[in-house]
Parts: C-alpha cells; structure tokens; sequence
C-alpha cells in the first residue's frame, strides 16, 4: 500500500491507488528524457499502461511560472512556494487520478530537485521537507548521477546558449556562466548524494551508455512489477 | 552547512553595517495585525489606527491582504477548469504572500516601522483550516511570516457578519461563499455556513495565538478608543516618531 512522507492529503484515500509511482532524477542533461521515453517503450510493449508528467508544466500556475522565470523579480521563498503550487497542482490532478486507475506514472523528476534547489539556495531544510509531507513515497527512484563537465557537453548538444537557472547565475557564484554551471551543479549533486539515504533514490551512473543505463532501470522496475 | 546560508548571515551582516553607516537604528519594527470575518469591520478601525498614528508623526505603513494579478488569474482558471484543491488553493495564496511579504513587511520591519497588517496569515490558517489542510502543515507553510506584536481579533457572531455583508452586497463570489466545498448547493446558504466555520476557526486561533478580542458590536469610535489605549500601553511609541530615525 501507498504511504504519505509526513501526512496524507486532504481527502485522499491511499486503499485505492493502485498504480506504481516511478521517478527518474537528474540534472538537465542527464539522460532523463531519453531514459523515460525507453522505458515508456519497455513498459507498453509488456502491456502497462503509462503516464507521463515532469516539472513546471501544470495547468494552475504553469504560465504564470514561466513569467516569473524570466522576470526574475520573485524572491528565493516565493519562487519556492511557487514551484511547490506547480508541483502539487500535478502531483493531485496527474498523479494521484493516475494511480487511481492503475497507470505507472512516469515522473520526469520529483519533488527532489525542487528540494534540492531550495537547500543548496539556502532555505530551512524542516520547511521544505514539512511542505511536501503531502506526497506519496515512490515506488522507485532513480537518480542519473552525472559529472557537470559532461552535463555541460551535453547542453551544447541541445541548445546555443547557456541557461540561466540552471547555470545558478541567481546566486552569485561567479560572473563567469560556465564556473558558475559548474559550481552549481556540483552543489546540486553532492545535495542528492546527500538525499539519497534519507529518500531511497537507486543512484545509476550516467556515465554509461544509453542503452545500458536502460538495461539497469528495466531490471529494477522488472523487479517491482513481478 | 550550504554556501546559500552563508550568504544569506552575510546579507545580514551587510544590512546591519549598511544601518550603523546610515545611523538608523537597528530597532526592529512593530508588526500589528487585526483579524476577523468580511463584516466585522476591522479594515475601518485599522485604518483610523493608521490615520491616528500618521497624524500624531510616526512610522506607520498600512497592508492589506489583497490578492495580486497573478493569484487571480491562477484562481480563474483552476476554477474554470476545476483544478484546485484544497492544498494547491492554500498554497495559490501563500505564494501571494511570501511576495508581499518578503517584498512589503519583511523591508518595513527591518526599517523599524509600525506595520498595520489589514489580515495576515490566521487569514489563511482559518480558511484554509476550513478546507481540510492540517493546522501543522499551515502552521509550517507560513513559518517564514513573523508573528505579529499584536494580533487584535474582531469579533462578531457571524450571523450578524453575514447579514452586514448581504445586505451591502448582493453578490458573493464562488470561493467567498466557499462553494467548492460543497457545504450547500445555494450561494447564500453556503456562505453562512462558510462564515460560521471560519469564525469558529478564529476563536481556536484566538486562544492558540493571544490574540487580543475587540467586541465589533460596539460603536466604532468606542472600539478604537480602546484600541488605541491597548496600542500605547503595550508599544514605546516614542521610538517610531518621525525623525528619530534618519
């Protein structure tokens, strides 16, 4: 049966979700999409049915969201507790109706890296975690632990430029975008490492190659499922 | 322990120097909050708190609990496309005011000012509290809000507050009737059901938080007056004159 972290949601009955919840973290160009939509194949082709959901893209505040990424005007907690509107507008209306009706949701990221983001930012690791004791516990998590270096190659293989956000050039860490990536990202991973116990994450070495990172995840998940 | 942190004691460090250059005292300010149900007619006594205050020169700054742009428009379209629930309609709302917050009272505070605070967050821990979010998890959401000096309380039977709200206004919006909560299929009816669940809300908070009752059935200048004595006694109003701080 599924359980809360902290405590459950309003009006949520666990007895009825049925589904499996399993999460892929990872930094931007860590192979999560790529990954996900590999294992979308491996589980349709056994008959499961899937739902995918990632970050940032629910229907409540998505656009507003967005505005405020690029305004930048919004301070560390606001931006906080504006992710966390976001993510729990998905987590009640994609999620939870998913596993209501027997899917395997497919999240493209958890709770975690909006987490992850806030204590490298500095905020109250208690307020954080007290915020999302409202969610269920996965089934499985898996966190592609990707060297920045080869995260950075990796964006040059997807985009011209470099990002704001996730280069952590809110923060100050240099002027230069490339050492501030760099640092960031460090901070962000060694921040998972440092999650990993308290929240059971499977850490795959995102060095490997595509397909036998699959190969990993698959055997996990084979596991759960039988 | 995370860089983050150390910048954030030394924004602290620099805020205290940035004050002991520009000779303002690093007194922190005074936080007054007044609460209770639409109706109670707590907007008006803090505002003739304000007026008393800026007239007799002192720091004062006003605040209301309005919500901005972006609230409304999010609120819209989870209405219309049936998306919010009780958590998400919580946090909608916290994020509205951590901005005003960090942005308004928060620097005001810091400045050494009196801020009036027309709701703050027992606002939210009643209404919300009402939808079904755990008083614990409200309580943590708004942990960053300092809590007021002064939180004074008006309190109205709420028959009394729906009645003074219908017969002013003939139409009560969707979630101020608290119609997502299913209490009664006509407007009216679920409102005064809404109220009355709040305003118990209100009175468990009142003994959990202190606050100080005001009787919003007397005449209005009997009530500020009596405000108005709580305020001098309980706060050194000297120090917020203008001009004391440079």
């Amino acid at each position: 049966m599924k359980r809360f972290y902290i405590e459950p949601l309003p009006k949520c009955n666990v007895n009825k979700l049925h589904g499996k919840l399993i999460v892929l973290e990872g930094s931007d160009g860590s192979g999560r999409t790529t990954q996900i939509a590999k294992i979308k194949n491996w589980l349709e082709g056994k008959g499961y049915a899937v739902v995918n959901c990632e970050l940032a893209r629910s229907q409540l505040v998505g656009p507003e969201l967005e505005l405020a990424r690029r305004g930048n005007v919004l301070g560390p907690t606001t931006l906080s507790l504006f992710y966390a509107t976001d993510f729990m507008d998905q987590f009640e209306n994609v999620i939870i109706p998913a596993l209501r009706a027997g899917f395997i949701v497919l999240a493209d990221r958890y709770f975690y890296t909006l987490m992850a983001r806030d204590l490298v930012r500095g905020a109250d690791p208690k307020w954080v975690q007290n915020i999302y004791g409202v969610t269920l516990i996965p089934d499985l998590v898996f966190y592609l632990n990707v060297s920045p270096r080869r995260l950075i190659e990796r964006r040059w293989q997807k985009a011209d430029t470099m990002d704001y956000w996730e280069s952590g050039m809110d923060m100050g860490l240099s002027r230069d975008w490339a050492i501030s990536f760099l640092i960031y990202q460090q901070r962000l991973r060694k921040v998972f490492l440092k999650l990993q116990d308290k929240y059971g994450f499977i850490v795959v070495n995102g060095n490997k190659s595509i397909d036998s990172i699959t190969h990993d995840i698959v055997t996990r998940i084979e596991k759960l499922l039988t | 322990m995370h860089a983050g942190q150390i910048s954030y004691f030394s924004c602290a460090r620099k805020l205290k120097n940035y004050m002991n250059r520009t000779k303002l005292k690093n007194t922190s300010g005074i936080l007054i909050a007044a609460e209770g149900l639409d109706g109670s007619g707590k907007s008006t006594q803090l505002y003739l708190v304000k007026r008393w205050l800026e007239l007799s020169g002192h720091h004062v700054y006003l605040t209301e609990w309005n919500s901005s742009v972006m609230v409304r428009q999010a609120i819209k379209r989870g209405k219309k496309k049936n998306l919010l629930t009780p958590t998400t309609f919580s946090l909608v709302h916290a994020v509205d005011f951590s901005d005003r917050y960090h942005r308004q009272i928060q620097p005001l505070l810091k400045t050494g000012y009196i801020a009036l605070a027309d709701r703050y967050i027992f606002t939210a821990f009643a209404r919300d509290a009402v939808r079904g979010c755990s008083n614990a998890w409200l309580r943590n959401l708004y942990s960053f809000a300092k809590v007021p000096d002064l939180t004074f309380y008006f309190k109205l039977p709420s028959k009394v507050a729906v009645e003074r709200i219908l017969s002013n206004r003939p139409k009560i919006k969707y979630y101020e009737a608290g119609m997502d909560l299913n209490l009664h299929p006509e407007v009216y009816d679920s409102f005064r059901i809404y109220q009355t669940k709040i305003g118990a809300e209100y009175d468990r908070l009142s003994q959990e938080f202190n606050f100080i009752e005001i009787d919003a059935t007397l005449p209005i200048e009997i009530q500020q007056e009596t405000i108005r004595a709580i305020i001098a006694e309980k706060i050194d109003l000297a120090s917020f004159k203008n001009g004391e701080v440079v």
